[in-house]
């Protein structure tokens, strides 16, 4: 890459981003502080608290359930969505006109709304109703997942699984048709196997965009909220709350704008640090 | 003899096609039929669902609310981010890199954690219940999106490009606006296809950000489903109709969506 000119009146250019991007999140984030050391009994009266709010938190059981919840559930779906995702897209047509037809039908999950995925999926897996619920219960299986956690945790993950398994093919196909075709060709001559092919072409190939593949689906997975809570609202009891849904019972259902505020800084330190491992892979891969 | 290995990818489409038809099929079923009788095909073949939904304003009202802040988000995303990719992708300016690790952290912020002073802030700028404020709101997440993908496809086009124009005489808003954007407009469609999709399929903030006159689609849903009791097939209906514009969309980017969501980068 050609070396990139100084010039600070680049600065000009990003300022219209600089503006509408900090009213959206400085503004808030220094609400969520200001909430998060302070006590209130109503009537907008505030008392400082430093910093017991945060102590309660992360000394709090419910807190530890849910990022434990979270954490599970999302090395649950990467461990799936992941190989899964690179055997799809291995297997796919490479030209005519079913790539189209492949691509158009794979993405379509993710452009439903997430909300709508919850509800598809809640009708798609009601036992007495639903296509899912009703063939599983028919192997002689008892499932509910309503009443069931084991049954509403494995709905949640398969749930996971059918909307977001296909950003992970879709990345590992744009990087696999970026391998020019000589190269399998020097492979043919070399009498290399598929694994061979795979193991020492496609794999380091595709490291880059299956690196971003995995930190996206890690970060999305953290944030996940509105299919769950269509799907499950988080029960039965807690078995699919996690950290979002957890943080807006006590935000917007029990009003404790204090421990809600501490909780929202916890958690988005997290994010803020898978982010920033995030960024530092994919720098790493842009200097290289 | 050649391994069938078409079969992995059709299975796949299969798996994702049932949850799709089977609320295709609930969308033309009575509300008898759903919770009478298990079929697997409409008996009673009905659209009146969907003659619910056209005809009564609250529902395509709600169509009509998200359609509008999705295209106003997606317009102010996509003209922000433009001219700050270019600047991304060409110069070195004082705290580039910071800035845009900064831009990143908004698109990883959990929206749960900002929907209470998002409220907020909407109430006191009085955008409270317009589609204005959830179209500003998803500019969090949407903008540094849109600058990441623009960024990425601008980087790939030699600076050589820039140049030449420049010893050809133009200056450079005419270059800007006459040869790079043109240049990357397939950037620009990838950039704007997501910045819709994301703003299409977000509700959290949606939801938090509008009461009655400017409630999205996604909103109308859920308060259905528990006002009116269970109205399965209405809520079919209306889930279905909201695949349609994801779909028409993904038509128009289907040959640079791979190289899309890899954010312009392979």
């Amino acid at each position: 890459m050609a070396a990139k000119i100084t010039n600070q009146k680049a600065w000009l250019f990003v300022l219209p981003v600089i503006i509408l991007v900090a009213f959206n999140a400085v503004i808030p984030l220094m609400t969520v502080v200001n909430y998060s050391v302070q006590e209130t009994f109503g009537n907008n009266v505030f008392f400082y608290e430093g910093v017991k709010w945060f102590e309660d938190v992360l000394h709090s059981e419910r807190f530890h359930a849910s990022l434990l919840r979270q954490l599970a559930f999302t090395a649950t779906i990467l461990a799936i969505e992941i190989p899964l995702g690179v055997a799809i897209a291995l297997t796919m047509p490479q030209k005519g006109v079913w790539v189209s037809v492949c691509l158009v039908l794979m993405a379509l999950p993710l452009l439903i709304p997430w909300n709508v995925v919850g509800a598809m999926w809640n009708i798609f897996a009601l036992p007495e109703i639903g296509l899912l619920g009703r063939a599983i219960n028919g192997l002689g299986i008892d499932y509910n997942f309503t009443q069931d956690p084991i049954s509403a945790w494995l709905t949640t993950v398969l749930m996971d699984v059918w909307h977001w398994t296909s950003l992970v093919v879709l990345l590992a196909y744009a990087g696999l048709r970026s391998i020019p075709d000589a190269y399998y060709q020097a492979a043919k001559i070399d009498g290399a196997g598929s694994w061979a092919v795979f193991r020492h072409i496609q794999l380091p190939k595709m490291k880059r965009v299956l690196t971003i593949a995995v930190l996206l689906r890690l970060m999305d997975s953290f944030m996940i909220y509105t299919e769950p809570f269509v799907l499950t609202g988080g029960g039965p009891g807690n078995t699919t709350t996690f950290l979002s849904i957890d943080l807006v019972k006590i935000a917007l259902g029990q009003f404790d704008l204090g421990p809600a505020a501490a909780m929202s800084l916890i958690y988005f330190l997290i994010v803020l640090l898978l982010c920033w491992v995030f960024y530092t892979l994919m720098m790493k891969d842009e200097d290289q | 003899m050649k391994k069938p290995i078409w079969l992995v990818p059709t299975l796949y489409i299969v798996f994702l096609m049932l949850p799709i038809y089977w609320l295709l099929n609930m969308s033309f079923k009575t509300t008898n039929e759903i919770l009478g009788a298990f079929t697997l095909w409409p008996q009673n073949f009905t659209v009146e669902n969907y003659v619910t939904i056209f005809t009564d304003p609250t529902w395509y009202n709600g169509y009509i609310n998200s359609i509008t802040y999705v295209v106003i988000n997606t317009v102010i995303s996509v003209s922000v981010a433009l001219p700050a990719a270019y600047a991304f992708s060409r110069y070195r300016f004082l705290g580039d890199k910071h800035l845009f690790f900064w831009l990143l952290t908004n698109r990883m912020a959990p929206p749960a954690v900002f929907a209470l002073p998002f409220f907020q802030l909407y109430s006191a700028t009085n955008l409270f219940d317009t589609p204005l404020a959830v179209a500003l709101a998803h500019c969090l997440f949407n903008i540094p999106l849109a600058v990441w993908i623009l960024e990425g496809f601008m980087s790939g086009i030699p600076k050589e490009l820039d140049e030449t124009a420049y010893v050809d005489g133009y200056s450079f808003p005419h270059f800007f606006t006459k040869v790079f954007i043109p240049t990357i407009a397939a950037g620009i469609g990838v950039a704007a296809f997501f910045c819709f999709m994301f703003s299409w399929v977000e509700l959290l903030l949606a939801k938090t950000l509008t009461s009655v006159a400017a409630k999205p689609i996604a909103a109308t849903m859920t308060r259905t489903a528990s006002t009116s009791g269970y109205e399965l097939g209405l809520l079919a209906a209306a889930g279905a109709l909201t695949i349609i514009p994801g779909a028409i969309v993904i038509y128009f980017v289907r040959h640079h969506i791979a190289k899309g969501f890899a954010l312009g980068r392979v």
